[in-house]
């Protein structure tokens, strides 16, 4: 951990809501090298997936008269593959498919987690007992395992891999929000909320909701990384995007193929997935020790 | 210690009982006959029907669940759609390689982590330190099919050094040769992260008590570090390892596919390409297994050396 040394104690800032600790929180992250050079490239990938139409030289999915498997030139900047589409605009359009994935399998998994979390944390204790089991029992499947037995189940699509990354990561965020949830119900001033008559359900909304939201959408943001190299893991074994639809795994998988031909397609395939990793990874290991210096602090 | 040993084996059993269920229920709950699924679309209802008498599928679900749990109980897993031939015995026959393969990826990455960890401890705050730790955090982020596609690039394509595929025929030589870079990929995310735990970990216990004990009383730092706190240090690795297990079964999968190795990963991409329901299913039920029982035994372990955690379940 060599960037939580290096960061200021956060503890007299809490509390500071407005404009004043949104520059104190940038100030912190401006410091941190690494997390500006995460927030650089998030920011780099995310543009480039939001303008994908702009910014792609070709037609993504256009297969052309051209070389074939071409080493990179200044018309094609990562070459050509075996059907002589553009690489680069393969990546680009790429970038698209996996943040869609990442951002609706995400969403899904932080609010049903979120829910059950609060059933968990909040319900009686048998309820919590076996919802804890059903929890572990979900995660003692090995994600990629678990993916490959719905994938046969349910065919490989996107919407498959957005369905195995949901129910995998909700057992995950559920767990957080109900220890919290539980470590809260019992502090004064939601018993005091309680003695002045408030139900359950404005409990949890208006006064445990605020306090668990913020871990975990630290908490997500860390595992976009993860999501992003599950889809194109899923998608490099042929079990996640169909093709033509480019994805950062099946440029992998075409140039998997064609290796001994020529290497440009492999190399193109795989720097977008390690720069987007690290960039995530970067920004969010800053964002944790500004934010939450507790949270996960062992991974 | 006794009654922890007693739940925890009681949570694995539910786990893995809870596990097949889920397995079991995914399979029905999909629209449409298993029966039809598993003979294609040429099936013709003749066929359908000995198949649906030959699973049970008439049987009330709860009888079917019953006889799918004693099946597995009796190491019954059905038998291969293709060849005829049992699926447990399929699936035991591909698991050595794996097994392989992840405890040599798991060793080398330990014996170079512990040391390096170890080592940015001491050193804290120094150049090696600091690159150390950003270098982890990149290994732990680069997902290991891509480590494994561009191992497999430079050194077996382009420098020609290493095989690219198989996992070697002819003697013990050539098996090393077929593991090196698949173990290369596998480990080396764990090289990052062992060496954060065992630096974190390192870091704590050289600002404990018995260790300023140690140096008040003037004993070497040598013998401080490796008597007193290097034990205690490497504690933390060993639950890491438990859970672990799931990420190094992904990673595997992906090398075996990337360098074409028998295994247990080859086996099931292979398995649901063909949709061949059986090997899917063993498959599933034995890394399900291997997984539970890794994880129930670093907890033990775990439970035994520290009695903190005896109390938490």
């Amino acid at each position: 951990m060599t960037t939580a040394e290096t960061v200021h104690d956060t503890g007299e800032s809490e509390g500071v809501r407005g404009p004043g600790a949104l520059r104190q929180y940038w100030q912190q992250l401006r410091q941190d090298h690494l997390g500006m050079l995460g927030l650089l490239l998030v920011v780099l990938m995310v543009g480039s997936a939001i303008l994908a139409d702009v910014v792609a030289p070709y037609e993504a999915t256009k297969v052309m008269v051209g070389p074939r498997l071409a080493p990179p030139s200044w018309d094609h900047w990562l070459g050509t593959d075996h059907l002589g589409r553009d690489v680069l605009s393969r990546v680009i359009m790429g970038g698209r498919v996996a943040l869609m994935v990442a951002m609706a399998a995400l969403g899904a998994a932080l609010s049903l987690g979120l829910l059950l979390g609060l059933i968990a944390g909040f319900g009686p204790q048998w309820l919590d007992n076996g919802m804890l089991l059903i929890f572990d029992a979900v995660r003692a499947f090995p994600v990629i395992i678990f993916a490959l037995a719905v994938v046969t189940l349910l065919g490989p699509s996107l919407s498959t891999v957005i369905f195995v990354v949901a129910v995998t990561s909700i057992p995950i965020y559920a767990r957080v929000v109900r220890t919290q949830t539980q470590s809260l119900k019992n502090n004064e001033f939601i018993l005091a909320e309680r003695a002045m008559g408030a139900g359950t359900p404005r409990i949890l909304g208006v006064h445990i909701l605020p306090n668990v939201i913020g871990p975990l959408l630290i908490l997500a943001s860390m595992d976009v990384p993860l999501v992003i190299t599950l889809e194109a893991g899923l998608s490099f074994l042929g079990m996640g995007v169909r093709p033509p639809t480019p994805s950062w795994g099946t440029i992998l998988n075409d140039g998997y193929n064609y290796i001994r031909n020529s290497p440009w397609p492999v190399v193109a395939g795989g720097i977008p997935i390690i720069l987007t990793t690290l960039g995530f990874t970067f920004l969010g290991e800053a964002l944790r020790d500004i934010f939450d210096p507790k949270l996960r602090k062992d991974l | 210690m006794w009654l922890y040993l007693v739940r925890r084996l009681f949570l694995a059993v539910a786990i893995v009982v809870l596990a097949v269920t889920l397995l079991f229920v995914m399979i029905h709950a999909v629209p449409g006959d298993p029966a039809a699924i598993i003979l294609g679309p040429r099936a013709t209802p003749e066929l359908k029907a000995a198949l649906h008498a030959k699973m049970g599928l008439d049987d009330p679900l709860p009888v079917q669940i019953l006889t799918f749990f004693a099946d597995v109980v009796r190491g019954d897993m059905g038998t291969d759609v293709f060849t005829q031939r049992p699926v447990s015995r399929i699936v035991l026959g591909q698991l050595p390689f794996t097994i392989t393969l992840i405890l040599t990826s798991i060793a080398w990455a330990a014996l170079v982590a512990i040391p390096l960890g170890c080592y940015s401890a001491i050193r804290r705050n120094t150049m090696i330190d600091k690159v150390t730790g950003v270098l982890s955090v990149g290994t732990i982020a680069i997902p290991s099919f891509v480590m494994a596609l561009y191992a497999l690039l430079i050194f077996a394509v382009l420098l020609k050094w290493l095989p690219a595929i198989g996992a070697g025929q002819g003697g013990l030589w050539d098996a090393i040769r077929h593991l090196i870079l698949p173990a290369l990929a596998v480990g080396i995310g764990w090289v990052g992260y062992i060496s954060r735990i065992v630096r974190a970990s390192m870091l704590e216990i050289l600002g404990e008590n018995h260790v300023r004990m140690a140096r008040a009383f003037g004993l070497p730092e040598r013998r401080i570090v490796f008597r007193y706190a290097l034990p205690l240090a490497i504690l933390p690795t060993v639950t890491v390892l438990g859970v672990g297990m799931a990420h190094l079964l992904s990673a595997a999968v992906f090398a075996e596919v990337v360098f074409a190795r028998p295994g247990i990963g080859g086996l099931i991409v292979t398995a649901v390409n063909t949709r061949n329901y059986p090997i899917v299913m063993g498959t599933v039920l034995v890394t399900t297994g291997l997984f539970v029982i890794s994880t129930t035994i670093a907890d033990l372990v775990n439970a035994m050396l520290d009695p903190r955690v005896r109390e938490s379940l």
